[in-house]
């Protein structure tokens, strides 16, 4: 009885005004209530302090206190040598990254997917998710070691080419190749999840007809699997394509030193060097160029996708 | 005929070949990481593929065990794991069961300000800003109340509370149950299996959490191992580059070992929980896959 009384009082609520709602609803308000506030407290309040990237803040005056002073602090950013040259390193890596990384996880899927032992398949999956697991301070440990001039890589490669070490962490070219070929190699078996799951949706009756008309497993992948896999292969790009300006922190910040700096300084790398000597207008405009350039990027490709597909496509 | 046999078996072979090498590139670097940390520093220096130790020493573990820094580090990380997730996932939970109410007022403007969070941030500065005039620098929960509400795990949630048939609250409610009695005596109950999941990435992500206690935390007592295992690695990294090609120094080569230890130290929980909850883990993927 309560529950047909509870709806038509949702019904007409617009007429009975909307303290009365809130009155009818004060326990499902309640239980919003702590994680409505965190939400506004950690993602909200900050975006007011993105005015300083617009004043010449100096902490004693405060946020309000401080000068306007228009764009000068972005005109000073792009005047700079250090952060173009970081923009340019940003786009370098994370666009080589992408091209990499991207078909890696779809390849790794549809080998898995020809794979018919279940425990092997099972047993190659587990170990391919490790790495994610770990941090990038423990992934940097395990990797300087690895490819350190004695390490065991450079070990293989003497041994192979009967050339000088390989000096992972001074040449620039080689330096950026490591960066690309383990973040790779850490997302790889997680981002194979989503299309394996892709893929155990496809109805094994359209292989059936495939295989009386005579088509090899090749084709069958062509013809059936990857246009089957479309749907997800769009969703997971326009999430990639969003991070361009992510050439992963984490892992460039553990991994980087003075001696490549010139190829791996990055925008993050940037704005955490300006705040550390304490700019924070600076830093504030040049994490706000790279939040805004994001948030286009996403919007944008998301809009393209949803147009091109008829709605279909699109992550929201 | 034949020749379309012999090109099945190759593909096979080929492919069944490549997994084994990519499986063997995640499980190599742990097992030398594991044979260095089990070396006496001499046999540490020998270049090699150190798939396992010729002679256990237990000498690293012993340095890293005694170090009074790593162990209040340990205990840090393990306090914040467990009260970080506990927290995170009783608000996401309470937070999630709220939007899944269709007569929830103002459903859709929390919606909203939750998936834009996912959409736009207002970077490093503003953040730090913020954390300081709460006064939350050097104070511990700077590690816990800024990751308690992540989008993506509330919108797992709540995906999950909407697949529930609504009669389930129903009968309650004719008893007069308020909606806190029917989600924590019916709903969380029967939500085990996502709460699992979105538990496990919580723990995972605090766990392995260091940037915030690298800006946010200078006191050494509040401190947390990763940022303990980064000093490690970057004091060693710092005089292998000063040196260009690495020195036969014994003393280096030691701290490789006691690095490696602490690796191992560190990952341990992870790898020891790992082969059993790794259902819970990709099961989250499979529903994140659902439109936010």
């Amino acid at each position: 009885m309560d529950i047909c009384a509870k709806n038509t009082v949702n019904n007409t609520v617009k007429k009975r005004g909307i303290l009365s709602d809130y009155k009818q609803n004060w326990d499902i308000m309640l239980l919003m209530l702590p994680g409505l506030l965190l939400l506004i407290l950690f993602n909200y309040v900050p975006l007011y302090g993105i005015l300083i990237a617009f004043k010449d803040y100096v902490m004693f005056d405060g946020i309000l206190g401080s000068k306007w002073v228009g764009m000068e602090n972005f005109s000073k950013l792009f005047a700079g040598k250090d952060f173009l040259r970081c923009f340019r390193n940003t786009l370098h890596i994370s666009i080589i990254k992408l091209i990499c990384s991207f078909p890696a996880p779809i390849i790794l899927a549809l080998m898995l997917n020809e794979v018919k032992k279940l425990r092997f398949k099972k047993v190659v999956q587990t170990f391919s998710y490790i790495p994610y697991f770990f941090s990038w301070v423990v992934l940097s440990g395990i990797i300087t070691m690895l490819f350190s001039v004695s390490g065991p890589i450079n070990m293989v490669y003497t041994a192979m080419t009967g050339k000088e070490p390989l000096v992972f962490f001074a040449d620039g070219h080689l330096f950026i190749g490591m960066i690309v070929g383990t973040a790779v190699w850490q997302g790889l078996g997680w981002g194979s999840i989503i299309y394996l799951s892709a893929l155990s949706a496809i109805d094994e009756v359209l292989y059936e007809a495939a295989t009386i008309d005579g088509a090899t497993r090749w084709q069958q992948m062509i013809r059936i699997t990857l246009p089957c896999l479309i749907p997800t292969i769009v969703t997971v790009f326009i999430l990639n394509l969003s991070g361009v300006l992510n050439a992963g922190f984490d892992q460039i910040y553990n991994l980087y030193n003075p001696t490549v700096y010139d190829v791996s300084d990055i925008l993050d790398t940037y704005v955490l060097r300006r705040m550390q000597s304490m700019d924070y207008s600076i830093a504030t405009a040049a994490g706000l160029f790279k939040s805004v350039i994001c948030f286009v990027l996403v919007v944008a490709s998301n809009f393209i996708v949803k147009r091109v597909s008829d709605n279909e496509l699109g992550i929201w | 005929m034949k020749s379309t046999e012999i090109k099945q078996m190759l593909t096979d072979f080929l492919i069944h070949l490549f997994l084994i090498l990519l499986a063997a590139t995640t499980v190599y670097p742990l097992l030398y990481t594991l044979a260095i940390s089990l070396s006496s520093a001499a046999e540490a220096a020998i270049p090699g593929l150190h798939l396992y130790p010729k002679e256990i020493s237990w000498s690293a573990y012993k340095m890293v065990l005694s170090n009074q820094e790593i162990y209040i580090g340990y205990m840090n990380t393990i306090i914040r794991t467990v009260a970080g997730t506990f927290i995170s996932v009783i608000i996401s939970s309470m937070f999630a069961y709220a939007l899944s109410k269709k007569y929830l007022p103002h459903r859709r403007l929390v919606s909203f300000l939750l998936v834009f969070t996912m959409l736009f941030s207002g970077g490093t500065v503003p953040s730090y800003l913020l954390i300081k005039n709460l006064n939350l620098i050097d104070n511990r929960w700077v590690y816990i109340l800024p990751l308690i509400i992540s989008a993506y795990n509330v919108i797992i949630i709540r995906s999950f509370f909407e697949s529930l048939p609504d009669s389930l609250g129903e009968s309650a409610k004719i008893d007069g149950a308020n909606e806190f009695i029917i989600l924590f005596k019916i709903i969380l109950p029967i939500s085990k299996a996502v709460l699992a999941t979105v538990a496990l990435w919580v723990a995972v992500a605090h766990w392995n959490s260091w940037f915030d206690a690298m800006l946010y935390i200078n006191d050494n007592n509040k401190q947390v191992v990763q940022i303990l295992l980064q000093r490690i690695i970057t004091f060693n990294n710092s005089e292998l580059v000063k040196s260009g090609q690495v020195s036969k120094n014994m003393m280096e080569y030691n701290s490789e070992t006691i690095k490696s230890a602490t690796i191992i130290f560190t990952v341990l929980p992870i790898l020891a929980v790992y082969p059993f909850v790794q259902k819970y883990f990709v099961k989250g993927v499979m529903l994140g896959a659902v439109k936010g």
